[in-house]
């Protein structure tokens, strides 16, 4: 690696933002919306999902807050079927997947030496067609009946079993906003996919080989290629719900002789991998932020990549492991638990590299790690709970029950939420040029993760009682009160947790402690520029010759590339 | 080995149902908490036999691998004095990664056998003389059930034989829907099998001891999802076949409440509902002929008493907002007319 | 070293963008391919299952002319690519028009079936399983061939007004791409409505 180039880069200041003079708000306003910058995109994603994750999150209060015991009535049964209805379409798609595609949007530029994504328009439509589409479903809330009752928020559950999308069973506008909604996010999702995975392809900067990329962009690519594969049937199949709706066809029609059986098919392959899609870059995560606090390099990159690969590709087969109860017959169900079973492979090797990179370190505890450590321990219980969802006897008591519901927050809250916040304390000083404050960090890390295993592990108990899913209320006489309550009690340390955090941001924005270049001793190519990066990235584009570029700065006399 | 860890398992469920039924108890007559630990029909234990192996299994996983990583960072985190120098960089161990690869995959492969055999076990059980053949039809949101071979429709409640060891007598259910996707659980009795309009699915129970015991619908099936709540009770041979032949007999046609069957015939009521012996035959509500010999009304949502009927029939949707049942504004009298003819449809 | 890159650098033309188009457009026609796989496979599950008729063999004919249209037209908009490739602008707009010409043959064929099946056989997406699973097959490609049509417009007037120059070929390859991968989704329709299906 060129000395003069690095120095160059290092010695960048960042330019213009703490300019002396403020701008008019309006031309602040008008730079954001205009903007087709990787960098600016990536926050308005991060802060959208942010916002709807706050949005859905008190969906799940007022529904916690009706269960916490038998017969409570705190909104009436067809509001709270929109709301757990609204909570899980919120969290996957207005959530999970602008996470997602904002830290890679933000980051995958900066790691592997490009100036910007391969399409920046495209990148803009991307961004201002969800948001659209998160608005347009939301909209549903207020139109109709109005507030009062949630208005025509649909209450179909997020994965919208037919027939009861069908017209007959869910007459008015509430399902249609569900499926116009999310196919034009959909759009969006898909167009922002192929654009990640065209920089990554076409884009990398001198010496930047696939493999000496960061682990976090070979995730970024393989849910990149596994959305342009799994999207499209989602948006086939609402496609077919919309022309049953609205030019009476019988895709879903069951008394036509339709399958109800089809949508789910449908569905689930799309949605299994979704989540993987979820998980994996919050994966990148962890394998960016164990090896700097552990001061190690990763252990095992060519097998964590593989095991990417894995679980993108048999993840791909796993789908009908949610169809479990609806007779298939013994040779799906047998071919899918082997399928689901050997998906936990590669994520277990994971879990192994990560324990190993983490083994002869010396492990800093500051908050990214911490959510990291987390992270650990409760992507474990989620992927065990998962091998006993593969168990197909098993599945048929405990699937549709709360047990799944406890697994599933597991895996996502656990294995994305975790590692989004972990990814915020460790990419905020880059992004704004300030480091968040570790006290109040640590606040938020502990009330969210006593607040959440109160909840969610507490929650697998009913379910293991026969407590089913999406009821809005439950029998007195069924043993379920207790676990109930002490599932409830949980959210308020969550909400305050999450309090903790905005209160972080906002204050940090303001008078964070400066960060610096590199605040955190790391290795990878984003810390080789400003805090915040020019609106060029690099000034000039740096030459890598291994996977840790700023480690063989740091350590000529013992670069990476010896080893790789 | 799967019959010593059954009994291992055997031992730790009936510690762990202990535990879990907690506020249940299995008081006379009293339905125990669904605790699909306390199974009272075989294909219920064979599923809890293979749960208890897993639940081995992976507890053995997490204690090895939540102990490697408690241990990990605890003894490798910073301490104060450490001097700033980085620690020797390892960059992988082919042999250790492949280890660490193979080991699982074997378990997995051990899973996967021992899970199909479960599979193959529980679906592939074939019905057999004596079995008992009963039809459960979802709706939006009540069951209807029905004995084909008996000749009897009830609804909300499964009522079957106990099975002995000398006489099995398994039940073998077909579950159909007439709208929309749900699913009949009852944890005690067995896995759940979803309730799919325009398909048939098949499960079969094999209850070993007298008793009543809770299910519901299991998937989402709209607005009532949570108030389609299922009793099961399980008698002896001799109770069932009183049941039986009470459930036969056609409705009573008592002299002293003609006014409110004349109600039942002439109004809406016969269209949806079906009394045996009355011109009523609809097919869209629950068969009514031994509504009295139910304990609940409106799928579980409360008691079946007097007091509850009545108000039923004065306003179905103030008790279960969203059934399909509308009220018929019956003035107090006429109310009172139909409720006393049904109070005698025992 | 590297020089330094201009931030507008991706939007002029140059062997890298060339890349990064290419890598667009397979990635679209993946996801597009992904998208009409679905419709296939609900169009053969439902095969066989409509319970009232019209049914297949009543009623479809072998739209031959209509194909030979779609597929030929992969034929101009290669010599299309291949005209611009030797500067001829104006040839290659030729091309694109007769390609276009073709594809709008092919729509009007199109319409004139659904015509005669819903007007003389009374099949319409919502008469039977058959219907549904048609219309929506057929039509998903028809809007597809609809769009290539438009795109294929504007480079036939880009061609005749002389704005595309040989420079343009590797952006004008990836629409002659999309129409390949257009005519490529007929040939499994076909297949799959007119032969298996029928």
């Amino acid at each position: 690696m060129k000395m003069d180039a690095m120095s160059v880069l290092v010695e960048t200041v960042a330019p213009g933002r703490e300019a002396a003079r403020p701008r008019p708000w309006l031309a602040v306003l008008h730079d954001w919306v205009v903007t087709v910058d990787h960098k600016r995109l990536g926050i308005l994603y991060v802060v959208t999902g942010l916002g709807f994750l706050v949005v859905g999150g008190l969906e799940a209060s007022m529904m916690r807050l009706q269960l916490a015991w038998s017969g409570l009535h705190v909104v009436p049964p067809e509001t709270f079927n929109r709301l757990f209805t609204m909570h899980g379409t919120t969290m996957v798609f207005l959530v999970g997947i602008p996470l997602v595609f904002g830290f890679g949007n933000y980051l995958v530029p900066l790691m592997i030496g490009a100036r910007d994504l391969a399409f920046p328009r495209l990148n803009a439509f991307g961004f201002w067609i969800l948001l659209f589409g998160a608005l347009l479903l939301h909209f549903s809330v207020v139109g109709g009946d109005g507030l009062y009752g949630a208005g025509s928020a649909p209450a179909i559950g997020w994965f919208a079993y037919a027939p009861l999308t069908e017209r007959a069973f869910s007459p008015g506008n509430a399902t249609d906003y569900w499926n116009l909604a999310l196919l034009v996010t959909g759009f969006g999702t898909i167009a922002t996919a192929i654009n990640l995975l065209a920089t990554i392809l076409t884009m990398r900067g001198p010496g930047m080989t696939l493999g000496r990329m960061p682990i976090f962009v070979w995730e970024i690519l393989t849910i990149s290629a596994m959305t342009l594969l799994i999207l499209p049937p989602l948006s086939a199949a609402q496609i077919m719900l919309l022309l049953d709706r609205f030019l009476g066809a019988h895709f879903f029609d069951t008394q036509a002789g339709g399958s109800a059986i089809a949508w789910q098919h449908f569905f689930w392959f799309f949605g299994h991998p979704e989540v993987y899609i979820l998980v994996l870059p919050g994966f990148g995560i962890a394998s960016e932020i164990i090896p700097v606090f552990s001061r190690k390099v990763i252990f095992g990159y060519v097998t964590l990549v593989a095991a990417s690969a894995g679980i993108g590709l048999v993840g791909m087969g796993t789908w009908a492991h949610h169809m479990f109860a609806v007779g298939m017959g013994s040779p799906l169900n047998s071919a899918f638990a082997a399928s689901t079973m050997l998906v936990g492979v590669p994520t277990g090797v994971k879990i192994f590299n990560w324990l190993a990179t983490l083994y002869g370190g010396r492990i800093r505890f500051q908050t990214p790690m911490l959510f990291c450590t987390a992270f650990l321990y409760l992507f474990l219980c989620a992927g065990l709970t998962g091998i006993h969802l593969a168990v197909v006897p098993f599945d048929w008591q405990l699937t549709d029950s709360y047990f799944v519901v406890a697994h599933f927050h597991f895996t996502l809250i656990g294995g994305l939420v975790f590692l989004v916040f972990a990814g915020l304390y460790y990419w905020f000083p880059k992004a704004t040029g300030r480091m968040l404050s570790e006290r109040l960090g640590r606040w938020h890390f502990w009330l969210f993760t006593i607040g959440f295993n109160l909840t969610f592990l507490t929650m697998h108990i009913p379910g293991l009682l026969g407590m089913p899913r999406r009821i809005y209320t439950y029998p007195a006489d069924r043993g379920w009160e207790v676990w109930n309550l002490v599932t409830t009690l949980g959210v308020p340390l969550q909400i305050l947790g999450v309090a903790v955090f905005v209160v972080n941001v906002v204050v940090s924005l303001r008078r964070g402690a400066p960060a610096g270049n590199d605040p955190w001793d790391a290795w990878t190519l984003e810390w080789a520029t400003s805090s915040p990066p020019p609106p060029y990235n690099f000034a000039i584009v740096p030459t890598v010759s291994s996977r840790r570029p700023l480690w063989d700065l740091k350590h000529p006399g013992d670069p990476d590339g010896l080893h790789e | 080995m799967i019959g010593k860890a059954a009994r291992v398992a055997s031992s730790l469920s009936a510690l762990s149902s202990v535990l879990l039924t907690a506020a249940g108890g299995s008081a006379e007559g009293r339905a125990a908490t669904p605790s699909i630990f306390a199974p009272v029909s075989t294909p219920a234990f064979a599923i809890r036999e293979l749960a208890m192996f897993v639940l081995g299994i992976t507890g053995v996983i997490f204690v090895v691998v939540a102990g490697l990583g408690v241990y990990v960072l605890v003894r490798f985190r910073r301490r104060r004095g450490d001097d700033r120098t980085e620690p020797p960089q390892v960059y992988g161990s082919r042999q250790i990664e492949l280890a660490w690869t193979v080991v699982p995959l074997l378990i997995v492969a051990v899973l996967f056998l021992v899970t199909a055999r479960y599979i193959y076990g529980v679906e592939g059980h074939r019905s057999r003389e004596g079995a008992l053949e009963v039809t459960v039809i979802g709706h939006q949101w009540w069951w209807e059930i029905r004995y084909p071979t008996l000749g009897i429709v009830t609804a909300n409640e499964l009522h079957v034989p106990v099975s002995d060891a000398a006489r099995p007598t398994p039940t073998f259910l077909t579950v159909q829907s007439a709208d929309v996707a749900h699913s009949f659980w009852i944890p005690q009795l067995a896995g759940k099998m979803d309730a799919i309009p325009n398909k048939t699915n098949r499960l079969w129970i094999e209850p070993l001891q007298p008793g009543t015991y809770v299910g519901q619908c299991a998937e989402y099936c709209g607005i009532q999802h949570a108030g389609m709540l299922l009793t099961a009770v399980v008698h002896s041979q001799d109770d069932f076949a009183r049941w039986a032949a009470a459930q036969q007999t056609p409705a009573r046609n008592d002299g002293d409440v003609q006014r409110g069957r004349t109600l039942f015939v002439s109004l809406a009521c016969s269209s949806c509902h079906t009394v045996q012996g009355t011109p009523g035959n609809g097919v869209f509500g629950p068969d009514l002929t031994h509504l009295m010999s139910r304990s609940t009304l409106g799928a579980g949502v409360m008691p079946n008493s007097p007091e509850n009927l009545r108000r039923w029939l004065d306003n179905p949707t103030a008790l279960k907002p969203g059934a399909l049942m509308p009220a018929m504004k019956l003035s107090p009298e006429e109310l009172n007319d139909l409720t006393a003819y049904l109070l005698t449809l025992r | 070293m590297n020089s330094v890159r201009s931030t507008t650098a991706m939007a002029g033309p140059g062997p890298e963008s060339a890349s990064r188009g290419r890598a667009g457009i397979i990635g679209l026609i993946v996801a597009e391919s992904s998208l009409f796989a679905v419709f296939v496979v609900a169009y053969l599950f439902y095969i066989g299952k409509s319970l009232t008729g019209p049914y297949p063999r009543d009623v479809l004919e072998l739209p031959f002319f209509n194909t030979v249209c779609l597929l030929s037209s992969s034929l101009t908009v290669a010599l299309a690519i291949r005209a611009l490739g030797r500067g001829q602008a104006r040839r290659s707009g030729q091309w694109f028009l007769l390609t276009l010409g073709l594809g709008a043959v092919f729509l009007v064929g199109t319409a004139r079936e659904w015509y005669r099946l819903i007007v003389g056989h009374g099949l319409t997406i919502s008469t039977n399983l058959f219907g549904s699973t048609f219309y929506a097959l057929i039509g998903l490609h028809a809007s597809h061939v609809s769009l290539g049509i438009v795109v294929l417009a504007l480079l036939s007037v880009f061609g005749f007004t002389g704005a595309l120059r040989r420079e343009d070929v590797p952006r004008a390859e990836l629409a002659a791409w999309y129409w390949h991968f257009v005519d490529g989704v007929w040939i499994v329709v076909f297949t799959v409505v007119y032969v298996v299906g029928r």
